[in-house]
């Protein structure tokens, strides 16, 4: 009953936070619940619970792989979120704490969903449980980019329920029951009748590609992560796009057992590809260091679905990634948010000096920019270096070429906003205008946390979730495992 | 009863390409929510033997997509004194021109995809795909918030007249997923439309241009 806790204990959490009348201790319920939830998350890591083929959700080793790192990356955020709600106390922070809780709860369900119907319900919950949180600032930015949100996620959510009802009519059709647990699907894989399952796969790669972020269906990422605040856009960066991850992989894998897995591939290794150019060329090209995060996002996950079609050690080192990319982009997000309170600006244009102004924050910055543009030590080098090495073992050596020069790109572009928004003189008019926000330990320790644990994953992967992450292979790939 | 089902199908297409037609916004909501009334109509005739699970969904569909919603969208528009969509993206004749070269294209193209025999004959394929074609066009198309909704409305229609073959087969679960989603998506929409009209003083939808590259 452990993996049920996981999605009551935030639901409930969400609920007496709702109730609770004070403002300013409301944010501790958040940092309780979440930690309670980790501490259950990597018990359930350590000794994973037996899981029934006929069982709607469960902790198997696909969630097992992934949702410890939700769940460690949320804990550190929700303690950012305390300083940051804090620093706010003006607006109610009821409308915050609760949608947040929601999104943990549904995210743990979303993870350890088995059934295709409920892994797309819990989507459709996460979706919209994040709109009051993008518009916390309450301007009209704000609302801008909730309505591009609303209206660009809405249809990828649509399109993923068509996707889902073709799944069920391809197994309806071959005789199955219509029913959509993926054991069963896998199952009955080699009988789907394939122009509904190929159908599927297309509308199911459109729809949660679009809650992944993969080009061109991005559009909503770079103003929503660019107005909402830090802690969501961590959140939704590290934490709501792998539920659409986790979804294409046991998607995928129903494909494979069908016998159409090189169409797969190919389809994720493409769009993957695009998505990393599109991104590293709107990099180049960004002004504002906020949506330079969401771009980074659209490359990252990019990066995730070329390395799923590259075969068994692929699909591994994108587990690892998962990891290394939310770690280091929680870092990312939050001191870029810590920067942005003392700023009070969001473009080259009239952001500079920070390194003067927060420069504790601005030191976790540019560590966060080294460490997701993949300089070693930090654990992008590894998953990223893995992933090439599948590539040319794999036989795609154009494509790894494609990859390395879409890396460098990135580099080129994220350094130089970086570097702009840091170096030089504080601007004279930011200088008089903004009140310095103090950078107190609670604004600076969960981004160090993050980065070390970045630093401690790339260095000692640790044993336990490369072991948790080769399951998650083997139970994503029935093929492999049977000699 | 097969017929009698298609019929409505057919009807639904005609409202589809009349919400394409259309430039006041007071039609676009009229046939949006007719089509609504329709789709309800649709499990009651199709299925063999009427069981409560059946009448609930009519009900709620008849009662969501006919009235509440439709209800919702004229309160808004009224509010924000509109009715008209000016200027859109796709002119109207564009965009009708479009909506029946797309459902003659989806026709064709659902032969393709193989039916169950006690399908074969049902036109829930091609209509289908014809409101979700119909629903992108008009959420690319339109300039006007509630346009747009209306647009997302029918693309969801679409996808409930294809959910409608898998009705005997998968659990409720699935069903209620549509309903809960429509319910809290326009619930949701519908705030963010008054945000809208707070911050901009229009439901313009153009005037959001101040996020670009």
């Amino acid at each position: 009953m452990k993996h049920i806790s996981l999605i009551l204990l935030p639901l409930a959490g969400a609920l007496i936070s709702v109730l609770w009348p004070g403002n300013r201790s409301r944010p501790w319920i958040m940092v309780a619940t979440s930690a309670v939830h980790t501490i259950l998350c990597l018990w359930m890591l350590i000794d994973p619970p037996v899981v029934q083929g006929q069982q709607y959700l469960g902790f198997d080793p696909v969630a097992r792989a992934i949702l410890p790192c939700v769940s460690l990356l949320f804990l550190l955020v929700s303690f950012y979120g305390v300083s940051y709600l804090n620093l706010h106390a003006d607006r109610p922070n009821r409308v915050f704490v609760g949608p947040m809780l929601c999104i943990l709860g549904l995210l743990s369900a979303g993870h350890q969903a088995r059934h295709l119907g409920v892994l797309w319900i819990a989507t459709e919950g996460v979706t919209l449980a994040a709109i009051p949180l993008l518009h916390f600032a309450k301007t009209a930015r704000a609302y801008e980019a909730t309505w591009k949100y609303l209206l660009v996620g809405g249809s990828g959510i649509a399109l993923s329920l068509l996707g889902s009802f073709c799944m069920g009519y391809a197994s309806l059709h071959s005789g199955g029951h219509g029913d959509l647990f993926f054991a069963s699907l896998i199952q009955d894989g080699p009988t789907l009748t394939r122009p509904w399952l190929l159908t599927s796969w297309v509308l199911l790669l459109a729809g949660y590609g679009t809650k992944m972020g993969l080009a061109p269906m991005h559009t909503w990422k770079p103003d929503t992560y660019g107005e909402a605040p830090g802690i969501v856009g961590a959140v939704l960066a590290g934490g709501v796009t792998t539920v659409a991850f986790t979804a294409l992989l046991r998607v995928r894998a129903v494909v494979v057992a069908s016998g159409a897995g090189s169409a797969a591939d190919l389809s994720l290794m493409a769009i993957g590809l695009f998505s990393m150019l599109v991104a590293a060329l709107f990099l180049l090209g960004t002004r504002d260091y906020k949506r330079m995060l969401a771009y980074s996002s659209v490359e990252h996950m990019g990066i995730l679905s070329f390395a799923v079609s590259l075969g068994p050690i692929g699909m591994w080192a994108s587990l690892f990634h998962v990891w290394s990319n939310a770690l280091t982009k929680g870092t990312l997000f939050l001191s870029a948010s810590t920067i942005r309170r003392n700023a009070g600006t969001r473009t080259v244009d009239d952001t500079a000096g920070m390194a003067l102004m927060a420069p504790r924050s601005c030191m976790l910055f540019v560590t966060g920019l080294f460490a997701i543009t993949a300089c070693p030590p930090f654990a992008p080098f590894f998953s990223e270096i893995t992933i090439l090495r599948s590539a040319l073992g794999y036989g795609h050596p154009l494509a790894a070429a494609g990859f390395l020069g879409c890396l460098f790109l990135a580099f080129l572009g994220m350094s130089r906003v970086v570097f702009a928004i840091i170096d030089a003189r504080p601007k004279r008019s930011a200088r008089n205008a903004v009140r310095r926000k103090p950078e107190g330990i609670g604004v600076l320790l969960p981004p160090l946390i993050l980065i070390l644990m970045s630093l401690w994953l790339g260095l000692f992967t640790p044993e336990i979730l490369q072991a948790a992450w080769t399951d998650a292979v083997s139970h994503l790939n029935p093929a492999l495992s049977k000699p | 009863m097969n017929s009698m089902l298609n019929n409505l199908i057919a009807l639904a297409i005609g409202l589809n390409l009349i919400a394409l037609g259309t430039s006041r916004i007071p039609s676009l909501i009229r046939a949006m929510s007719v089509q609504g009334v329709i789709l309800g109509i649709m499990p009651v005739l199709m299925d063999h033997h009427l069981d409560w699970r059946v009448i609930a969904i009519a009900v709620a569909t008849v009662g969501v997509k006919g009235v509440a919603i439709p209800h919702m969208l004229n309160r808004a528009m009224r509010s924000a004194n509109i009715d008209r969509d000016m200027e859109p993206l796709i002119g109207y004749v564009p965009s009708l021109l479009l909506g029946a070269a797309g459902t003659i294209a989806v026709m064709v193209l659902s032969r393709y995809l193989p039916l169950l025999p006690h399908h074969s004959g049902s036109l829930l394929v091609p209509g289908a795909l014809a409101s979700v074609l119909t629903g992108f066009i008009l959420l690319i198309g339109r300039t006007k918030a509630i346009s747009q909704v209306c647009g997302y409305l029918i693309l969801e229609n679409g996808i409930y007249l294809f959910g409608l073959l898998l009705l005997e087969s998968t659990p409720l679960m699935v069903e209620a997923g549509i309903l809960l989603d429509l319910t809290v998506a326009v619930f949701v929409i519908g705030i963010i439309v008054d945000r809208i009209q707070r911050e901009f003083d229009s439901l313009d939808t153009r005037k959001l241009t101040a996020l670009r590259e």
